[in-house]
């Protein structure tokens, strides 16, 4: 049985594995934290929050400081699939961020039927209002 | 306090002893000062004899769903009540709340909408009540009787919020308790407002007031009320919201009253009682359907609102059977000086806030929704401050601490099949607005905010973009307010308002909803300023989920030595719609254009300045590469993002002119990005052996826990640190000091002092 864990991330209970969603890649085990099965790449946070003031004139510009915080991109290496983004300060450790309890997980999924397609949860409708 | 732990060496005292020295305690305490015992608790409180007899006679689900729905709908009532005829702007956009408490003080049914953060923390005082005015004799509590309180060291968020507190007796007996909450603003405090930055004691932050006795008879005493009004700027809004808050209750009270006029006091008190225990269980069984799984998270708060600097919210939830608990060791030590401190009930009510209105907002209201969750902290750290410490900036620390819950509960929720919303990157947590204060065009004195703060960008969805200026993450039904409205009462002008701000972005396979542009300007007062009370300047205030992108930054941009009345009315065309147009472009000649970080401390502003800031976006949901084009086109259309950076990022190919998608140009930019990133990223364990450093960087003040050492807390330097569990003092040197030490080193390198006597 598998588990969807996020988004893009899953694990096969059997072999406890994290496996890619998008491409089915086996990203190692689920033991250890996915991000050790990933590329890393240290990503300018300039390029993605770009200066909306002119950065020539001014020292606050709506971009981050790169000197300040940067962001970690984790990818499938295996389809490139951008699995995590993690706002960093620089040289602080990645965070283990997701260590499930493997036996808790599998004897909670023995009771259940394996979900393939993700539940998406109730959407927000309008209130029909109060009507005469 | 009346509770102290007494060290002992020798002898271990005989339970008559203990008894006694109680006893000599109790009786001989100089000071009734905040409470551990209640302050450190948000459970329910055991139930009592009484409650459990109540249970036993009246158990019926239905008499008790009739019941409850009546109390909740005379909350609703007195809630409404003052949202209409409150005085602060804050009772009129809603951060309120009202609610019915048991005979033990526990806040058993609240009112539906408002302000949540209020449901798991308002109970605390009358706790204190309970505890020491009951049975004081110079005090008691008697029908008829009213409490105020404010501090928030005896509970509730930060002492801008005051409360009005009524105890409710049947035929002689307490059966419960009513009151109301409202951030009221003005508070006496160093800043106008209520919220100072400039804080650096308890001492400067105004009016601080433990629960105590202003109404007796159901009238308001004159003599406190007038010392109440002579401590603060807005004599009539203390006077009018006092009045108000009591009717409110008076109101819920009629409806207590017809309740156990038509059912009975035992029906009454086990409804209660039911309630809470029922919601409680309910919430420990939804948490036993989520994975066994620890999830870690950090969120950066990047000033104190005087100084930029890295101030470290850590997080570690872990969720085990039916427990889940909130681990915020390793966060930054508490500042001796500045404001961002909170009490760790305001914490906890920001986190309740998470699961009322994102993860369970099916919920009824009350303390029970949170009660059995666990919350571990370190002493006299920023998420759990000593009493020494100014707080009135709390909600710095509230919001970074909502934002790390919120983004740690979402990778619980995606597996989990039972869901009640959907799974939901972290909202925008920051006050992007004005606070004002100082005479007003028609001569009356005043300190408030705008409600725009509760135009924060919402986070995006598992299957949907975020909402843009949707609500606060404390309200999710609170209104920004009508600014033509506000324009009668106050000096200043919103020349742009609600305007989104371009290029400000989240970027996702849905994004994040993005914020608008303030521009203000004061028009008919000379004695009128501004401040604002925000982070997150120099370092995003949230993180992304699953691959989406948190938010950037947002500073606060000044255009000085102009009057821009005079502008649009002799030379209109100069006057531009946008901060990037007016700051880039610099149309006014004889203007200074300056940026800031956004803890503005209270500045007086001339007629026709500009002070400009953003409302901040959600963050984005999933791998933008996925984003559907024609929603990347939509967002140039409406003007959230510029053609250049959507092309650049999305890597969507589309005709500059008429925008059409060249799907096939996507599909090809779109599997060279991957592939792209497959070359440019580094196994992690490559990575890891440059990237980790044993210590914070040493060109930042770095506070809190480095890495998983969560023992050692770092005090501003990699050489300066406490052990997490022994306080020390955390002092920061006053930023003008700073920069006069800074110059005066350049004097001294050019030789320049002028051979100055030290
Ligand atoms: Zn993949």
């Amino acid at each position: 049985m598998k588990v969807l864990m996020t988004e893009y991330l899953r694990i096969d209970l059997d072999t406890e594995q994290w496996e890619c969603r998008v491409c089915d890649h086996t990203i190692g085990t689920a033991a250890k934290g996915y991000k050790e099965g990933m590329l890393v790449y240290n990503r300018d946070p300039r390029e993605i929050h770009p200066p909306i003031l002119d950065p020539e004139k001014y020292r606050f510009t709506f971009s981050p400081d790169p000197e300040w915080v940067r962001i970690l991109e984790y990818y499938c290496p295996h389809c490139g699939t951008m699995v995590e983004t993690e706002y960093a300060i620089p040289g602080h450790p990645p965070l283990h961020d997701m260590e499930p309890d493997l036996p808790a997980l599998r004897a909670q999924w023995a009771k259940r039927e394996e979900v393939k397609e993700p539940v998406v949860g109730p959407a927000v409708v309008p209130d029909q209002g109060h009507n005469h | 306090m009346s509770e102290m732990n007494t060290p002992v060496t020798a002898k271990t005292p005989s339970p008559e002893e203990v008894a006694l020295i109680k006893k000599f305690l109790n009786d001989t305490t100089l000071f009734l000062g905040p409470d551990p015992e209640i302050m450190q608790n948000h459970d329910l409180m055991p139930r009592t004899e009484m409650e459990d007899e109540c249970m036993r006679k009246v158990g019926d689900a239905h008499t008790i769903a009739k019941i409850r729905d009546r109390i909740q709908a005379g909350c609703d009532e007195g809630y409404e009540m003052v949202e209409q005829m409150g005085a602060a702007p804050g009772a009129k956009w809603g951060d309120v709340i009202t609610g019915v408490y048991s005979a033990s003080g526990d806040l058993a049914i609240a009112s539906a909408g408002g302000v949540l953060i209020f449901s798991a923390l308002v109970h605390h005082p009358i706790k204190f009540i309970i505890k020491n005015w009951v049975n004081e004799p110079t005090v008691g509590v008697r029908e008829g009787d009213g409490f105020i309180h404010n501090d928030s060291r005896y509970g509730n968020v930060h002492n801008t919020d005051q409360s009005m507190i009524l105890p409710i007796f049947h035929k002689g007996k307490l059966v419960c308790w009513v009151a109301s909450t409202v951030h009221e603003g003005e508070n006496g405090a160093i800043e106008p407002g209520g919220m100072p930055s400039m804080a650096e004691s308890p001492c400067d932050e105004g009016l601080k007031m433990c629960p105590f006795k202003v109404v007796e008879n159901y009238q308001i005493k004159r003599d406190i009320l007038t010392f109440l009004q002579n401590s603060v700027r807005e004599p009539k809004l203390q006077y009018e919201d006092m009045k108000v808050k009591l009717f409110a209750c008076l109101r819920i009270k009629q409806r207590i009253e017809e309740t156990l006029n038509t059912d009975g006091p035992e029906a009454l008190i086990s409804t209660l009682r039911t309630t809470m225990e029922n919601v409680r269980a309910e919430v420990k069984r939804r948490v036993s359907q989520w994975p066994d799984m620890t999830v870690r998270t950090y969120i950066i708060q990047d000033s104190t609102l005087r100084e930029n600097c890295v101030v470290k919210i850590n997080c570690k939830l872990t969720k085990t059977g039916d427990r889940l608990i909130f681990d915020f060791r390793g966060s930054s030590p508490e500042f001796t000086n500045r404001p961002t401190n909170t009490i760790v009930a305001g914490l906890k009510g920001m986190l309740a806030q998470v699961f009322l209105c994102y993860v369970w907002p099916d919920l009824p209201r009350g303390q029970a929704a949170f009660a059995p969750i666990e919350v571990i902290t370190d002493p006299h750290s920023i998420v759990n401050c000593s009493y020494d410490a100014p707080n009135s900036q709390s909600l710095m620390s509230i919001f970074t601490g909502f934002t790390a819950g919120q983004h740690a509960v979402a990778k619980f929720l995606y597996s989990c099949p039972e869901k009640y919303t959907k799974v939901h990157a972290p909202t925008f947590n920051m006050i992007n607005t004005f606070i004002w204060g100082g005479v007003s065009q028609h001569g009356e004195t005043l300190g408030n905010l705008c409600a725009d703060l509760n135009g924060m960008g919402a986070g995006a969805r598992s299957d949907l973009d975020g909402e843009h200026g949707l609500a606060p993450i404390f309200a999710t039904m609170a209104d920004i307010g009508e600014q033509e409205l506000n324009e009668e009462d106050v000096p200043f002008l919103q020349l742009v308002s609600k305007k989104m701000t371009r290029d400000a972005i989240a970027p996702g396979k849905y994004r994040g909803g993005q914020g608008y542009t303030m521009i203000a300007a004061t028009k008919d007062s000379e004695q009128w300023g501004f401040m604002t009370t925000c982070q997150g300047a120099k370092i995003p205030p949230i993180q992304g989920l699953f691959g989406g992108y948190a938010c950037g930054c947002y500073p606060l941009s000044k255009v000085k030595g102009i009057d821009v009345y005079d502008i649009l009315l002799n030379e209109p065309h100069k006057f531009k719609h946008s901060i990037e147009e007016i700051m880039n472009e610099q149309p006014f000649e004889e203007a200074t254009y300056t940026t800031h970080h956004m803890g503005m401390g209270f500045e007086i502003s001339k007629r026709g300045e500009l002070f400009m800031i953003s409302q901040g976006a959600g963050a984005g949901y999933g791998d933008l590469l996925e984003r559907d084009p024609a929603g990347v086109i939509r967002d140039i259309e409406e003007g959230l993002i510029s053609p250049g950076v959507a092309e650049r990022l999305y890597k969507v190919k589309f005709d500059p002119a008429t925008l059409a998608v060249n799907q096939e140009a996507t599909a090809a930019a779109r599997d060279a990005e991957r592939k792209d990133r497959i070359a440019r990223g580094v196994p992690y364990a490559e990575f890891i052996k440059t990237w980790n450093k044993p210590t914070p960087p040493s060109h930042l003040q770095y506070f809190g826990c480095w890495g998983d050492d969560v023992a050692k807390l770092y005090m501003g330097s990699p050489d300066k640190f406490r052990d997490a569990n022994t306080p020390r003092p955390n002092y920061m040197v006053h930023p003008k000091d700073v920069r006069i030490a800074e110059l005066e080193a350049r004097l001294h390198a050019l030789g320049a002092m002028g051979g100055e006597k030290q």
